[in-house]
């Protein structure tokens, strides 16, 4: 087998188990290849040479595995990408990475990632932007867009990432990737960072639709430590891997294919849609009428939590501390100010305006009850299909500095994405065409809470009948 | 809803404990405003008799943990990242307050 | 003018449970600084809370003791300041959902009944503390104490004078102790207590401007600083000078309450659903199972002392204020079957012993046996009452078997008449001039005989045989 770097880890682990191949040589040539290209894609920030397997007959036995870097990994350098941050050595393993590692799986490294997942292009981070393997002057998508990127770029086998409004989804579709996002309690959030505590949730980003089976599975499951986590059994995420969609019912909703949207990105979609009807899917129309008001309950919530989730990064425990502070106050503020991002400190801003005196109501709990609308959309509309499809981008990748200066506009990109999270929602990206100008576009599929096997049958038929995640960049 | 001047952002600012100099106060009141009239769009929607949403999955109830002791972190983990401490606190510059 | 004055309490209650309310550090007072702390009370990032259910229990039953309804559905809220102690910033608290709410306790002041409604009780996390050396630049951080369960219950602004807040802890504190919930150890800190009060001219429906009082180290001292507050509130107003809305501090050395100057802007908590902590429902049959499993609350049970120990209501309310003296007493009475004398003993000698002790009746370390023992003694004459204190006292010092005491300190009461007027002859010998006083109807210097005749004989003669024999014999 050549090329160790490019595989899957289905094929990985059973090179292992019927070739005897050496799980230390994937490690070697992973970082060989990151020797190679890491330096253009910038997808890592933290590379550990001296990364080990400390358990072996696991699911994951011997695969190496990238984690975002607002997932805590004990001992290592986990800072969000966020100078603010910047040294902070967690004393203990986030439940998913204790999860991995019980599986076998080889902890190789961090991934880059916007600002405490404040972005939706990997530009926010403290240590520069990830460039997309596709196309070096275009973002990743973000903020798990270092996750992504690695995946997409052969650095990586498969990757975790974060999702509050997109965060997995979108960069997985604009590096045509597989992104799944849990439904909210599927996945432990102990040890994940917060951004947005009612919307995160970590999921595998991988290069196909079968790996992203196996790492959900490993990574599952109810975790006393997490309040929120739902006490239901993982079922055997590969079992849902069967390539029929006969009778399958297909939501499409009207509201996702409006004006403004690209128009390579809308055909590959459509296109898609006629896919699955050729494979004997039914596809339906519904409604999700309350769609165009996500993206502002989402700014209210996501920030307004956020900007609690981040008081505690104050200079008194643990990351920065300004120096020369006259008083506690003064340290704060200091801190602060100098530990924060451009973004950060905006969707701080509204955050906490959001949620200040005299405007909670008319701002968070607004936000709440509009909340409470696109659930009940999307509840209604899984009486009439079993799943629902829409692009997962409204364009392809942007140009770096694109939309820097206009944060309403970047806002405007996680449109299709954001609503699952509201919701509560599974949803997954997996590539469904190019544009004109060879840039991957990613179809997205959401199921019911907890019908993560759904997805996965929906989307390992599309994939079966497909050659979309079979292309690589060029590098 | 309504906008938002320098005044509030000064204020929010300070609530969050960030400082913002002259240039940085006018590019986030802008910026601000421009978000928050895009959010104004959902005065469209009434919803006087919905339920707000907190928690998106709604059979997540009563989530306890049995009163039953854990070993704490060893002290020397709970400094390790601390930017200043003296013996086994962790060390701050003085609170100024009439305390 | 006259004035009434208007208060509101607030007390905030440690849960006495093994475990922290949001992790599994261990719930212990004084431990070295930072050792009882873990990645969630420490708000590391990327932990999480996850509830106590014991401290939750706890909360329902002190809810449910004080006749409060509990909430139907309960959530946690954050409130967001900024303070080295509150390690993530912002504290798990509760805002608009409270545990329970519209309870009451009744007091009684001069003799008048009165009852005091609260207002809500409701769960949070405690801080850490703060060190402040002697003069040094900084503070020290220890959160030991952060993450410890805490129960705040507010009344309404019932309460009209400094005796009634007095009043309404001590019996609050008198409840919390039957429950079982709470050492209420104010030197601790497992009990601290804030005050709001106002005063306005008497009649007045408007309320005045209210003052926060914090800084009160103990129920006298809540009473100390509201009476000085109610004066200057009501100086202040003579002399045209405008009560502002603040915080003060009570300085128990000087007897003042001084002004708490802060650089902070007007606090806004920006209070939201807790995201990290899921909404509880209790069941309804749950809290009927929690509220028949109350213990007996300090009024059923001083109905019930003077009901079954013939007591008067004195001695039962005095019983019945504190868990452990109400239920030594009760075992003290079946096992001697003398509850008023047992009384006398509890509420005389060891009240006063304890009381000097600071310790509570239980920590004299005398059981129900012994004390029973001791009131058998003076009854059937082996030993005097005077002798039973000294025995008590004994008892209580060495630890030994008040019985063993007598016999081998020779305590035993004289009764024989041969030693008793071997000793009257050795008095009567000794004070002619007594003698004489009282064959001359001086009455009194019979007393001042049967003293020396006590003295004589070390305080073990029978009192009443001494009586009798030194009549006798002044009569011939």
């Amino acid at each position: 087998m050549d090329n160790l770097y490019s595989q899957t880890a289905r094929a990985l682990k059973e090179a292992m188990a019927n070739d005897g191949l050496d799980p230390r040589k994937i490690l070697d040539q992973l970082f060989n290849r990151i020797a190679a290209v890491d330096s253009r894609i910038k997808a890592f920030v933290l590379v550990n040479k001296n990364a080990a397997q400390v358990k072996t007959g696991g699911a994951l036995s011997g695969i190496p595995v990238v984690v975002k870097d607002n997932i805590c990994v004990k001992g290592e350098d986990t800072t969000c990408a966020s100078k603010i941050l910047k040294g902070f050595k967690p004393p203990n393993d986030a439940t998913v990475v204790r999860k991995l590692k019980e599986a076998g799986a080889v902890l190789m490294g961090k991934a880059n990632m916007d600002e405490f997942a404040f972005g939706s292009s990997c530009e926010t981070s403290c240590y520069g932007p990830t460039h997309n393997p596709w196309d070096l002057e275009r973002i990743p998508g973000g903020s798990s867009g270092g996750s992504a990127a690695a995946v997409a770029g052969d650095e990586a086998i498969m990757a975790l990432g974060s999702d509050t409004g997109g965060s997995i989804r979108q960069p997985a579709s604009l590096c045509g990737v597989v992104g799944l996002k849990p439904t909210y309690g599927r996945v432990s959030r102990y040890g994940l960072i917060a951004f947005a505590s009612s919307l995160d949730q970590i999921g595998p980003i991988t290069k196909d639709v079968t790996d992203s089976a196996i790492l959900l599975g490993a990574i599952a499951g109810h975790d006393e430590m997490d309040s929120t986590s739902v006490d239901i059994p993982v079922p055997d995420y590969t079992k849902a891997l069967v390539n029929d969609v006969k009778g399958l019912r297909i939501g499409v909703p009207k509201e996702y294919f409006i004006k403004g949207i690209d128009r390579d990105v809308q055909e590959s979609v459509k296109r898609a849609i006629e896919i699955y009807k050729d494979l004997g899917a039914v596809v339906v129309d519904i409604s999700l009428p309350h769609t165009e008001y996500a993206v502002s309950a989402y700014y209210i919530i996501g920030p307004a939590e956020a900007s609690s989730n981040l008081a505690r990064f104050d200079g008194v425990q643990y990351g920065l501390r300004a120096e020369d502070a006259k008083d506690l106050i003064d340290m704060y503020i200091k801190t602060r100010s100098k530990g924060f991002g451009n973004e950060a400190k905006r969707r701080i801003l509204l955050g906490t305006y959001c949620l200040s005196s005299g405007y909670y109501d008319a701002y968070y709990l607004k936000a709440q009850k509009v909340r409470t609308r696109i659930k009940e959309d999307f509840e209604k509309a899984f009486k009439a299909c079993d799943c629902i499809a829409t692009p997962t981008t409204p364009t392809p990748a942007f140009k770096i500095g694109e939309k820097a200066n206009d944060p309403l506009s970047m806002y405007l990109s996680d449109i299709f994405t954001i609503p699952a999270n509201l919701a509560g929602l599974p949803g997954i990206s997996i590539p469904c065409g190019f544009s004109s100008g060879n840039l991957p576009i990613g179809l997205q599929i959401i199921a019911k809470p907890f019908a993560e096997e759904t997805i996965f049958r929906a989307a390992y038929t599309f994939e079966q009948n497909t050659d979309f995640h079979k292309k690589r960049p060029a590098l | 809803m309504s906008t938002i001047d320098k005044n509030a952002v000064r204020h929010v600012a300070l609530l969050s404990r960030l400082s913002l100099d002259d240039k940085e106060l006018d590019l986030y009141s802008g910026q601000l405003a421009s978000i928050l009239a895009y959010i104004s769009k959902l005065n469209e929607l009434d919803t006087k008799d919905v339920q707000p949403t907190s928690h998106a999955i709604d059979s997540l109830k009563n989530v306890f943990r049995r009163d039953i002791k854990k070993a704490s972190l060893p002290v020397a983990d709970v400094l390790a990242n601390a930017p200043s401490k003296e013996s086994d606190f962790f060390k701050v510059p003085q609170v100024i307050e009439g305390k | 003018m006259r004035y009434e004055t208007v208060i509101g309490l607030e007390v905030h209650l440690q849960l006495d449970t093994q475990t922290k309310a949001f992790c599994g550090c261990a719930n212990r007072f004084g431990s070295s600084p930072n050792s009882q702390t873990c990645p969630v009370c420490l708000g590391f990032p990327g932990s999480l809370p996850v509830l106590n259910e014991k401290a939750f229990l706890h909360a329902i039953k002190v809810a449910l003791a004080l006749g409060c309804k509990i909430q139907d559905l309960i959530k946690f809220d954050r409130k967001n300041y900024y303070y080295p102690d509150l390690p993530k910033n912002y504290q798990i608290s509760q805002y608009d959902m409270p545990l329970s709410y519209d309870g009451r306790i009744d007091i009684k002041v001069d003799g008048k009944d009165k009852l005091i409604r609260i207002k809500r009780v409701h769960m949070e996390e405690d801080a850490g503390k703060l060190v402040h050396p002697e003069g040094a630049s900084h503070s020290l951080v220890d959160y030991n104490r952060a993450g410890t369960p805490l129960l705040e219950i507010v009344t309404e602004p019932d309460l009209s004078s400094p005796e009634e807040a007095y009043e309404y802890l001590t019996k609050l504190k008198s409840i919390l102790g039957y429950l079982k919930v709470s050492d209420c150890d104010m030197e601790k800190g497992s009990l601290r207590c804030d005050a709001n009060i106002s005063i306005r001219p008497a009649g007045e429906k408007t309320l005045g401007t209210k003052v926060e009082v914090k800084n009160m180290n103990s129920f006298k001292n809540v009473r100390q600083a509201l009476e000085h507050e109610e004066k200057r509130q009501a100086e202040a107003v003579e002399d045209k000078v405008k009560i502002v809305q603040e915080t003060r501090l009570w300085d128990p050395d000087r007897g003042v309450t001084v002004s708490m100057r802060s650089k902070e802007e007007a606090q806004d908590y920006r209070y939201f659903p807790e995201p990290d902590l899921v909404p509880f429902v209790v069941d309804k049959r749950v809290i009927e199972d929690i509220r028949s499993a109350l213990p007996e609350l300090p009024e059923a049970r001083r109905a019930r002392f003077m009901d079954e120990f013939a007591l008067p209501e004195y001695d039962a309310s005095v019983l019945t204020a504190d868990i452990d003296t109400a239920e030594y007493f009760e075992e003290s009475a079946r096992v001697s079957g003398k509850a008023k004398i047992v009384a006398n003993w509890i509420m005389g000698d060891m009240a006063a012993m304890s009381n000097a002790r600071n310790i509570g009746i239980r920590e004299l370390g005398l059981s129900a046996g012994s004390l029973a023992s001791i009131i058998k003694m003076i009854d059937s004459g082996a030993i005097s009452g005077k002798i039973a204190k000294e025995v008590l006292n004994d008892a209580i010092e060495t630890k030994k078997d008040p019985e063993e005491i007598v016999r081998l300190k020779g305590l035993t009461q004289i009764s024989d008449g041969g030693q008793i007027e071997t000793a009257v002859a050795a008095v009567l010998a000794k004070n002619e001039k007594s003698v004489k006083d009282y064959k001359d109807g001086k009455k009194n210097a019979l007393t001042f005989l049967v003293g020396q005749v006590m003295k004589e004989t070390k305080g073990k003669a029978n009192p009443a045989l001494v009586n009798e024999i030194l009549k006798k014999k002044l009569g011939e």
